[in-house]
């Protein structure tokens, strides 16, 4: 399992970084936690000429909660997620759904810009920031610009970031009301079978507002804006939960691998909902 | 690909080495360094047996690369005790059997060392959640928690007699 030889670059700042990007071009990529990356490069998937490592830049590090938006930085790692207590009065979501990644390893070094900018559907976060309508800061050698990561996602490893880009930041509103994610997984350390993330605010007996979006269930993340439709202005009883669950299953594409054929993944991932929207509205 | 000048901090001593920017940590460690604690177990990320601790983390060797590693302070299984002088965890893994074949022993030991630093008071549970990213095939784990936990105990109480 040795990966193929690479030339390694530490900068120190951002732009720094982003024209060692674009003088070595294609051949090269950033590497943050590496927890993606590098298993990738030992099975010989990626093999790249240059690395350039951020971990030295000390501004794409921190969390900072300030009047009601979180902006993280891209280097923050998942454990720093889950230690945070800012963040976790701001947004429990992020802890519930970080302590559900892969194993405590992993999670000392993986980071929330390389598990938003990896472009694999098994990742957590990028369902996660789509159900919480997060923007991605992105900064390339014509500057800086802001996508929303309901439009990153094209397909399995294709995202709006260009080659010549980094993501230096996540951001959005502390969300409101109840949240959950749950998460089907074999194992510890496995990837989800089926995975959602619910946000749900109440107003008197009635839902007043839903935010759901689902994770490795198509090439990309996906949000249900029906989903969370069916849900607004109902009691959440269970039709109003059927009928969600149901617009939800409509919008994934699941395929069949090694966690089960497609039917399968689409019960699993009709219990799972089930279970998210139950939890969050209990918290709401 | 040329080889580069690697300085770590490995058990508190400053090495040098020449490494190749894409060879892995472990391999670094037990092929130039000589230190074989640390065990490859499965090399894909998954068993935790090459478990060190770099810079305040518990990371698994095998999914670091060399030139990540620069600069980097490094603690193995040989940095927390010796034959003569064991640490409290190894002292206790002996004492309650938690280990069989004992290959997972020097990932489990180094992984609990940080976990016990963190949370020095942890519940059985907490035991559990965090030894997660270690696998053991022999003992099926319970006396490895109960190790864990008697260290736990045993550390206490002599912060305690110490005051
Ligand atoms: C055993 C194991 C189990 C795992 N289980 C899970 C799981 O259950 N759920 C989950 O979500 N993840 C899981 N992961 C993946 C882990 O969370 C990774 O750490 C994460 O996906 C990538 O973060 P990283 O910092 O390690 O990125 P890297 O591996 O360094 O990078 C990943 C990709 O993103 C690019 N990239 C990284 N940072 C930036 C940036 N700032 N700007 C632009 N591009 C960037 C890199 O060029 C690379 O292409 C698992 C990993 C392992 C080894
Ligand atoms: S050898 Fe590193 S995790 Fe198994
Ligand atoms: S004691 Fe044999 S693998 Fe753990």
């Amino acid at each position: 399992m040795i990966p193929g030889a690479f030339e390694y670059h530490r900068p120190e700042s951002v732009d720094a970084a982003v024209k060692l990007l674009a003088e070595l071009g294609e051949d090269s990529r950033v590497i943050a936690g590496g927890h993606s990356l590098i298993p990738m490069m030992k099975l010989r998937m990626a093999d790249m000429s240059h690395l350039i490592d951020l971990q030295k830049i000390g501004d794409l590090k921190g969390i900072r909660v300030d009047g009601g938006t979180v902006t993280i930085g891209a280097m923050t790692t998942q454990h720093e997620l889950i230690e945070n207590a800012a963040l976790q009065d701001a947004a429990p979501i992020m802890r519930e759904a970080a302590l559900q990644i892969a194993d405590p390893q992993v999670r000392y070094v993986g980071t929330i810009g390389g598990n938003v900018a990896n472009g694999d559907p098994g990742n957590d976060m990028p369902g996660l920031m789509q159900c919480l309508d997060a923007t991605f800061t992105l900064v390339g050698p014509d500057g800086e610009r802001q996508v929303a990561a309901r439009d990153f996602y094209e397909a399995a490893y294709f995202t709006a970031r260009t080659d010549e880009e980094i993501l230096t930041a996540i951001s959005f509103t502390a969300p409101k009301g109840g949240y959950a994610y749950e998460k089907q997984k074999r194992k510890i350390g496995d990837y989800a079978t089926a995975a959602a993330a619910v946000l749900l605010s109440k107003d008197g007996d009635r839902c007043s507002a839903a935010s759901i979006a689902m994770t490795n269930l198509s090439d990309t993340p996906v949000y249900s804006a029906d989903a969370g439709a069916a849900l607004t202005g109902s009691p959440l009883d269970d039709q109003a939960i059927k009928t969600a669950v149901a617009a939800a299953l409509n919008d994934i594409e699941p395929a069949e691998d090694n966690r089960g054929p497609v039917a399968f993944k689409i019960h699993v991932a009709g219990v799972i909902l089930r279970r998210a929207i139950e939890r969050a509205w209990s918290r709401a | 690909m040329a080889k580069t000048h690697l300085k770590m901090t490995v058990n508190g001593q400053e090495v040098e080495t020449l490494a190749e920017p894409r060879e892995l940590l472990i391999h670094v460690l037990r092929e130039r360094l000589g230190i074989k604690g640390p065990h490859i177990g499965c090399e894909t990320s998954h068993c935790g047996a090459c478990t060190v601790d770099m810079d305040g983390k518990s990371v698994k060797s095998c999914t670091v690369f060399a030139a990540q590693a620069e600069g980097a302070d490094i603690t193995t299984v040989e940095g927390l005790g010796d034959p003569d002088n064991l640490h409290v965890l190894q002292e206790m893994f002996r004492e309650h059997h938690g280990l069989q074949c004992g290959f997972c022993t020097p990932g489990m030991i180094i992984r609990a060392h940080r976990l016990l630093l963190e949370n020095p008071n942890p519940s059985e549970e907490d035991v559990r959640f965090g030894m997660a990213g270690n696998l053991c095939r022999c003992t099926g784990y319970q006396n490895i928690v109960k190790a864990i936990l008697a260290a736990a105990a045993e550390m206490n109480a002599a912060k305690e007699a110490a005051q």
